[in-house]
């Protein structure tokens, strides 16, 4: 068979990189009979990739400065293009996400999939629970709108009530005793760079150990 | 499947695939693209007239500089820009007058009038300018561009402030 131009690129590829054992590693995995739940942790990074691609968008016009976070965010609405969707999508897939992430975690426990060998894999899902929730935190305030405003002064007067570091705390998540300029900027880094990052690296090995173990059986009446 | 008007199974999946993917490239593409050069899709608004300088205070014969702000709405901030020119009055005739703009042809610098050269110099690339505009020397393509400019009765210049290409 004369083979087409299309075929010799991807064979060309295929040698170096290894494609189609990637494929088959990654993609080509045995899996337990479909279970619905068991889709969820792929909503999850579905959702993960969503928020970073419209989270990306945003930042082409958000602006974290006192003067102008708001104004910034009312030019998306009302003068950008197709920006009150992308803002949409962005905020409504945020607390879907924690949601979302939330119920997986719940589908592992209900199916008791933490269990050997998969101890490591339940903790880096904590780590995502947390920083899920921390994504949450650090991009309400991103509006800074009466609303972003006292949630985060409340959220950040609770982390002070830990004894003894509290103080130390409040002053770190706000950078000063007070709300301000220097406690958007330090969120918006949070929310852009530092938690994303992590995110990124946790995602990974989460994944490499589920490919790694395989996904666990559905319990039946035997278990 | 040759003879046969039926299209095989494999190429109507083909089809579709090609024509749901595009579709679906459709939605995603077309807002992601309008939503990154929507600022670049909106209209500048021309200027209103700006006073530039009273006749009777311009000496004939060399260039005068001029300078004016305009403020416009970006986004969500207004900036401030200063533009400016150079004032020529040819005769005494208070219409023989032309207003030129400072900003060089070739990458936009802004030249100065230079007395000893009796010329308009660019400091970027070494551009040369005669008081009326025309290049002498350098890489400008063309001649400094001008504003369409009037004087009213008290001798009052004002300019719409857009340039206009010489000629
Ligand atoms: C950003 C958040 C998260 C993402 C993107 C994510 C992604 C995934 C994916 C794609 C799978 C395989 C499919 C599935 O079983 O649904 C999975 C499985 C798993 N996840 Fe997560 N996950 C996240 C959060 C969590 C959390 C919060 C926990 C628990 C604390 C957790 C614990 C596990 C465990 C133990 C498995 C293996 C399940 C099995 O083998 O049956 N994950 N995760
Ligand atoms: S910009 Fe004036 S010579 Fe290049």
């Amino acid at each position: 068979m004369r083979s087409t131009l299309w075929q010799k690129l991807f064979s060309w590829l295929d040698e170096r990189l290894g494609l189609n054992d990637a494929y088959k590693n990654l993609l080509d995995r045995p899996e337990p009979k479909g279970n619905w739940w068991n889709t969820l942790g792929s909503a999850s990074l579905f959702l993960f990739i969503l928020q970073a691609v419209t989270g990306i968008f945003l930042t082409v016009y958000y602006t974290p400065s006192p003067d102008h976070a708001y104004d910034s965010i009312q030019y998306i609405m009302t003068e950008v293009q197709f920006g009150w969707l992308v803002r949409g999508i962005h905020h409504w897939s945020a607390s879907l996400m924690v949601i979302v992430v939330f119920i997986h975690m719940l589908r592992v426990f209900f199916t008791a999939s933490y269990k050997y060998p998969r101890e490591l894999t339940w903790l880096i899902g904590i780590g995502l629970l947390l920083l899920t929730v921390g994504m949450g935190f650090t991009g309400y305030l991103l509006p800074w709108h009466q609303m972003a405003y006292w949630a985060t002064t409340v959220g950040t007067q609770i982390a002070g009530s830990v004894p003894f570091a509290g103080e130390f705390i409040l002053k770190s998540l706000r950078g000063g005793p007070d709300l301000s300029a220097l406690t958007l900027q330090r969120f918006f880094a949070a929310h852009i760079w530092i938690l994303p990052a992590l995110l990124v690296a946790l995602i990974g090995v989460h994944l490499y150990l589920i490919i790694r173990h395989g996904e666990s059986h559905f319990p039946d009446k035997e278990d | 499947m040759s003879g046969s008007n039926h299209i095989s199974r494999r190429d109507f999946i083909k089809v579709t695939t090609g024509a749901i993917g595009g579709f679906i490239a459709g939605v995603l593409g077309i807002p992601s693209i309008a939503y990154m050069i929507s600022p670049a899709l909106r209209e500048d608004k021309a200027g209103k007239p700006m006073p530039i300088g009273k006749l009777e205070d311009i000496p004939i014969g060399t260039p005068h500089p001029f300078s004016f702000t305009i403020t416009k709405v970006n986004g969500w901030e207004r900036t401030a820009a200063s533009y400016g020119g150079f004032i020529l009055r040819k005769s005494e005739d208070p219409n023989d007058i032309l207003v030129l703009s400072s900003r060089c042809t070739h990458l936009s610098c802004r030249v100065n009038w230079n007395e000893t050269a009796g010329a308009f110099l660019c400091p970027c690339h070494d551009a040369k300018f005669s008081k009326e505009g025309e290049v002498l020397d350098g890489p400008p393509p063309e001649p400094l561009g001008h504003f369409t400019h009037e004087v009213d009765a008290e001798g009052y210049i004002t300019i719409i402030p857009v340039e206009q290409k010489a000629g």
